[in-house]
């Protein structure tokens, strides 16, 4: 792992996708010791339970064992009591930081004065919104997916003049973008299966399922009731600026295979060296929102540089 | 039950107060509301105007302030809650945390509504709305089961109101960037969906074309009627099979509920369509008053309980695609 204090971290999000648990399994051995932090936990959809609230505890207390900082992610978007009673588990931990995802999460944490990290999905768009999420106990806080990074940093520096405390800042720089949330299942709703009766079909797309645009254009990607960007976010030549405005962390999120290759690309450009990564291949990648654009277009991936 | 209905500008606000509104809500001129269209929305000296003219005939006026506070923009949006402090609002509708505990501090006799933008769906979230910004009253988030809606109910202090008929937001309010991965602009950044700026159509041999941002998001035959495009009702390609991905072009109605929403003791009863026109705000908002009025007679009647259907006719004739659906309040979507 990176020296020195300022060093930013690397952290991978939570996984995203219905995965079996023996390939969660794997995925997680196969970067042990090669990044900072875990975010462990199912933030999409409570029907998955291939690891249950124990699993995810377990799991965490393992990889914190050997030295690894671990969060343990909550539900994005929570209806049913029974998805209640698993966030209140995992406030109830005992030991492992929480990341709150939305403000059921948020009201537990605080109510039992936990400091916690406060996820992309809390809505946290100015300084004085960030002040207000500090108060409750935040002490990190993944910026919303679309903010740009000139916004940012002007949220930083309100903060700072409001007299909060620093804060430490992970951005998500790496995946598809989580982009919205539904009472629906739209992967169920095309195989044309009511959610209560799904058959886990999203077990079927490890990455999930492309939409495509009439005109041929990959879109987006439906993952259950969450919809993500097809093109996948990549801000490796944002962590110059990103160091320079002394973010703590980068958010990589999880997809299958070549993870370790992503990793190692991050780590090269937190150290300095000049990095490309081509995974998945540049015409599928994009980085939009951090330049101020729309999500889907890539601007300094395409120039190296903006500005 | 309280009946809310929309007003985009000053007629239809009247019209709404006219045909039997209990509570009137609003938006200022600019990016502070989650519902900004070009030529729509108040000006402080019009708001002011609706509240004097809608509190003479004993009818209230709620304020939305509900896109997120942006960086540097403080100052602005600030201003909109003094504004509606100042003209006499009697609540204003918010989402943004630094918002909130500002107007819980500033304005302490000033109602503070949570957004549905906010989309909180828990009597945990709405309780730490309520502890710490003294919000009283939540607008609940297109989300919930009808069961849902009456379990939560039942477990919250904090007053709900709850979305009855007009578009539908597939989505989680407050929780979808679509519009920004499109265009840069979303509601939670400047109150906007689909902009209006980045909407293009082309006739072409294959159809009309609609494109977002540059992005093709649906194409029409020549007589096919066709809505105003979001993302999230287009049409797309999954899998070999063309779909609406997500949801086919469809209005919210759910007169049929009332009596349960009633007996669940939900507060309110919203009306969507700040957009919409004074003649259909009137109309909508007259109809609904008669099924909310009628609502006891009918509910002691014998045998259960159904809407006047000419009246229920007449509301789809008002609905996208001319088609409704009781959207997530029934197991189907849940």
């Amino acid at each position: 792992m990176s020296e020195g204090a300022k060093a930013m971290k690397i952290a991978i999000g939570p996984i995203l996708y219905h995965w079996p648990a023996a390939e969660i399994r794997r995925f997680y051995d196969s970067l042990r010791g090669r990044v900072d932090t875990f975010y462990l936990g199912e933030t999409v959809c409570s029907r998955r339970r291939e690891m249950r609230a124990e699993d995810w505890i377990g799991l965490g207390r393992e990889l914190a064992e050997e030295g690894h900082e671990v969060v343990l992610s909550t539900l994005s978007l929570v209806v049913a009591r029974s998805e209640a009673a698993v966030v209140r588990r995992l406030c109830d931990n005992g030991e492992l930081r929480v990341e709150a995802n939305d403000y059921t999460a948020v009201s537990e944490l605080e109510a039992r004065g936990l400091p916690f990290v406060a996820g992309p999905t809390l809505n946290i768009y100015s300084g004085r919104a960030l002040r207000a999420i500090q108060r409750a106990g935040a002490v990190r806080w993944v910026p919303p997916i679309e903010m740009p990074g000139a916004s940012l940093r002007g949220v930083l520096a309100e903060l700072a003049e409001l007299g909060g405390d620093p804060m430490e800042t992970e951005v998500f720089a790496y995946g598809r973008q989580p982009l919205a949330f539904s009472a629906r299942c739209f992967t169920a709703r095309h195989y044309d299966r009511p959610k209560d009766d799904c058959g886990l079909v999203c077990a079927h797309h490890p990455e999930g399922m492309p939409v495509t645009t009439r005109a041929g254009e990959r879109f987006l990607a439906i993952n259950g009731i969450q919809t993500q960007s097809w093109c996948c976010a990549n801000l490796i030549p944002a962590i110059p600026q990103m160091q320079e405005m002394g973010l703590s962390a980068v958010r990589l999120s999880p997809r299958p295979g070549a993870m370790d290759e992503v990793v190692a690309a991050f780590r090269a450009a937190i150290d300095g060296a000049p990095v490309t990564l081509e995974e998945p291949p540049l015409e599928q990648q994009c980085d939009g929102y951090w330049w101020g654009d729309a999500g889907y277009k890539r601007k300094a991936l395409e120039t190296g540089t903006v500005e | 039950m309280e009946l809310l209905c929309p007003a985009g500008n000053l007629t239809a606000l009247r019209a709404a107060v006219d045909n039997g509104a209990d509570t009137v809500y609003i938006g200022f001129r600019d990016v502070t509301n989650a519902r900004q269209f070009p030529g729509l929305n108040f000006t402080a000296e019009q708001a002011e105007r609706g509240v004097e003219y809608a509190h003479e005939r004993g009818v209230r006026v709620h304020v939305a302030v509900n896109s997120y506070v942006q960086a540097g923009g403080w100052a602005q949006w600030q201003q909109s809650i003094d504004q509606a402090a100042r003209i006499g609002a009697d609540a204003v509708i918010v989402a943004d945390l630094g918002l909130l505990a500002y107007t819980a501090e500033q304005w302490p006799q000033l109602g503070r509504h949570l957004s549905v933008q906010a989309s909180a769906t828990t009597p945990e979230a709405l309780d730490f709305y309520r502890r710490r910004y003294g919000v009283t009253r939540a607008v609940l988030p297109r989300v919930l089961s009808i069961q849902q809606v009456e379990a939560l109910a039942g477990e919250t202090d904090v007053e709900l109101e709850v979305f009855g008929f007009g578009s539908l937001c597939v989505m989680a309010e407050g929780r979808c960037l679509l519009s920004s991965y499109a265009t840069g602009e979303s509601p939670n950044t400047v109150g906007a969906c689909s902009p209006a700026w980045a909407v293009q159509w082309q006739e072409r041999p294959e159809g009309r074309e609609v494109r977002l941002g540059g992005l093709l998001i649906d194409r029409f035959a020549p007589e096919e009627p066709a809505g105003y495009p979001t993302i999230c009702k287009g049409r797309y390609e999954v899998e070999g099979e063309l779909e609406h991905a997500f949801e086919t072009p469809t209005s919210l109605e759910t007169a049929e509920l009332l009596p349960r929403l009633r007996r669940a003791g939900i507060h309110a009863v919203k009306i969507e369509g700040r957009q919409r026109s004074p003649a259909y705000v009137g109309k909508v908002t007259r109809i609904w008053r008669q099924l909310m009025d009628r609502l006891p007679a009918a509910e002691a009647a014998e045998g259960d309980y159904a809407p006047d259907p000419d009246q229920v006719s007449a509301l789809q004739a008002f609905s996208e695609g001319r088609t409704t659906t009781l959207g997530p309040y029934e197991r189907k979507w849940q």
